[in-house]
């Protein structure tokens, strides 16, 4: 079904970068404008969210050009799912940061590229046509160094060279990785390559190009081999940034993984195999990686390299079963990641710092936020009303029925490492008695009561939206559902692109 | 002349592959120019070269009847020239100012212990 609104979220965003633009080093004017254009942003979401949800999937072929000629934006459940979580999450982080950044940052125009950053994550989820993907990749990538360097202290620079070189190298796998599907197929769009990859007779080269695809959407997602960027740089930007970046960005990498292996490359025995062990040494190198941090944001950069396998997992099982398992993770980590690097930024402000050595006391000094950050905790770990259980036991029980118990052992020492290292900085942060020999600088007393408010609520509307996951998981499952369903029998997205000619 | 793109663009990635494993930070860029060139190429070569035929239908007919220059690839290759042109200025000016920072050239410098700060 043609529907045009699918830009919606995108053109949103845009526009309020521009504005913003307009208002350069106003910047009050500019955190209203932020704040009003996510919840814009958020509205149209849900609104897309319902009608794709109602109707099945729309698309829209950009200038009138049909199908396979054209670029085409597609909105089926996955994208508009993401989509939905992501201007949640935007508009978490934009309430967030107006209080939570130095205004150094904010008059080198921290707002507009939040907000072109934001527009390149929805563009990549919506459209539907591979190159189009990778120059939303691009827009990604280039907002999110700008985003990185503000404010140019030294470790942030150092850390944004390693992201940078890493990040250029994975865009130029995935191009190279087009020009020779594009060779091979002689198409763009992703439902038409589905259909023409088929018909190419040498199965050999269609193997290669996807390595170049699993080594592309493999260094930005963070897996294995190719993971030791995020640790080394995550921990530099502002909390709102990393926050930004932690939960949505690594996930970009997960999406495409989804979306191309389900629809262009579906794994054969190789891939299948390939993914899974680097799932398992992902969960694994994550997992001991996060034993040994003592900052409390490095360990989360390495939380997010260790859950990132739990989804790669998911998708080397390639089942319907492992796949709503996948997604659900998806769904709950894009939620619980940002929320955590939001929780890390509201630390930072009780406590003066993030070595956890130092802090101490806070559940003595603020026992409603601490609560509150408890529960994100405990969504993070998977206790089982909320949210982190849910998607582990479809893991559990597709991983079972294939026999994958290298991937079970996995999953069970990520989860319990997670579990330890997250009892552990619970213990040292707000238990402990805080260290007496240094005296650290609270920065939240002495700010007025409206800027505490405002810094709280973020985490607070977090945190309800993974309650309502967790507690609420059985609308959860039927939308996952239907996203596996998609995504294994990819003829209903296929249809919906080339079977709509407009003429 | 096709035989000779593929020896430029073998020439270029592994000239770019060279560098990017050098650790130096200057080496690093060229390494990753290259690398784009190369893959710049690629496209170009994948796009099956052929001289002088045009994508014009004739007005006689409705579809192409012989083998023509498609024009996708140079598309493609116009757009990835600019935004490579885009990073590569940005990492230009990102690496001047680390080299000020830090004061080195060398890529096993960069690790500066933890400096807190927002």
């Amino acid at each position: 079904m043609i529907d045009n609104h699918i830009l919606a979220p995108i053109l949103v965003q845009l526009f309020t970068a521009i504005i913003q633009l307009a208002f350069w080093r106003k910047t009050l004017t500019q955190r209203y404008l932020s704040v009003g254009g996510s919840l814009i942003g958020l509205m149209v979401a849900f609104r897309l969210f319902g009608r794709v949800h109602e109707s099945g999937i729309l698309t829209m072929n950009a200038a009138n050009w049909d199908a396979p000629f054209g670029i085409v934006f597609v909105a089926d459940l996955l994208s508009v799912t993401l989509v939905l979580l992501t201007s949640i999450a935007c508009f978490a982080v934009s309430i967030f940061s107006s209080v939570g950044l130095s205004r150094q940052r904010m008059l080198y125009g921290y707002f507009p590229i939040f907000h072109f950053l934001i527009m390149g994550l929805h563009g990549a989820f919506l459209t539907g046509d591979i190159f189009n993907l990778y120059v939303f990749f691009e827009v990604i990538i280039i907002s999110s160094f700008v985003l990185m360097t503000l404010g140019g202290r030294k470790a942030q620079l150092e850390g944004a060279v390693k992201y940078m070189a890493m990040n250029i190298l994975a865009s130029m796998f995935f191009l190279t990785g087009i020009g020779i599907l594009y060779g091979i197929t002689g198409s763009l769009n992703m439902a038409d390559l589905s259909i023409r990859i088929q018909e190419v007779q040498n199965t050999a080269l269609v193997g290669i190009t996807a390595c170049f695809f699993i080594i592309g959407f493999g260094i930005k997602s963070a897996v294995f081999p190719l993971y030791y960027w995020l640790p080394s740089s995550y921990h530099t930007p502002p909390s709102a940034v990393a926050a930004t970046f932690g939960g949505l960005l690594t996930k970009v990498g997960i999406y495409a993984m989804l979306r191309v292996f389900s629809l262009i490359f579906v794994p054969d025995e190789f891939t299948r195999t390939l993914l899974m062990v680097i799932a398992v040494l992902t969960i694994l190198t994550g997992a001991f990686g996060a034993l040994i941090k003592t900052n409390i944001r490095r360990l989360f950069s390495y939380l997010i390299v260790c859950h990132i396998g739990f989804m790669v997992g998911g998708i080397a099982m390639f089942s319907k079963v492992a796949l709503m398992g996948a997604v659900f993770y998806l769904i709950h980590d894009i939620m619980v990641k940002t929320n955590m690097f939001l929780v890390a930024g509201v630390i930072r402000q009780l406590g003066g710092t993030m070595d956890m050595n130092k802090l101490g006391g806070l559940y003595r000094d603020y026992p409603k936020i601490s609560l509150l950050i408890a529960l994100v905790l405990f969504s993070l770990v998977g206790i089982p009303p909320l949210s982190g259980f849910w998607p582990k036991i479809f893991l559990f029980q597709e991983a079972f029925n294939q026999h994958q118990y290298f991937y079970v052992a996995a999953l069970i020492i990520g989860s319990f490492v997670t579990l330890y290292v997250i009892a552990n900085m619970w213990a040292q942060v707000f238990w402990k008695n805080p260290p007496a020999s240094e005296e650290l600088e609270n920065r939240f007393a002495p700010m007025p009561p409206y800027k505490k408010i405002l810094m709280v609520l973020p985490i607070g509307l977090m945190t309800l939206v993974t309650l309502y996951i967790g507690l609420n998981a059985e609308a959860i499952v039927n939308v996952t559902d239907i996203i596996s369903t998609q995504l294994m029998d990819p003829s209903a997205y296929i249809d919906a692109v080339l079977g709509n000619k407009t003429d | 002349m096709e035989l000779l793109l593929i020896l430029i663009l073998g020439l270029l990635f592994a000239g770019g592959v060279y560098l990017i494993l050098r650790r130096s930070m200057v080496k690093l860029l060229l390494g990753i120019i290259l690398w784009g060139n190369g893959a710049n190429i690629l496209i170009f070569v994948l796009g099956k070269i052929t001289k002088g035929s045009p994508p014009v239908i004739d007005e006689a007919y409705k579809v192409f009847q012989d083998i023509y220059a498609d024009p996708i690839p140079q598309a493609l290759i116009l757009t990835a020239i600019v935004i490579s042109f885009g990073l590569t200025s940005f990492a230009i000016v990102l690496l001047k100012r680390v080299y000020a920072l830090v004061d080195s050239d060398d890529l096993d410098d960069l690790n500066t212990p933890e400096e807190e700060d927002i």
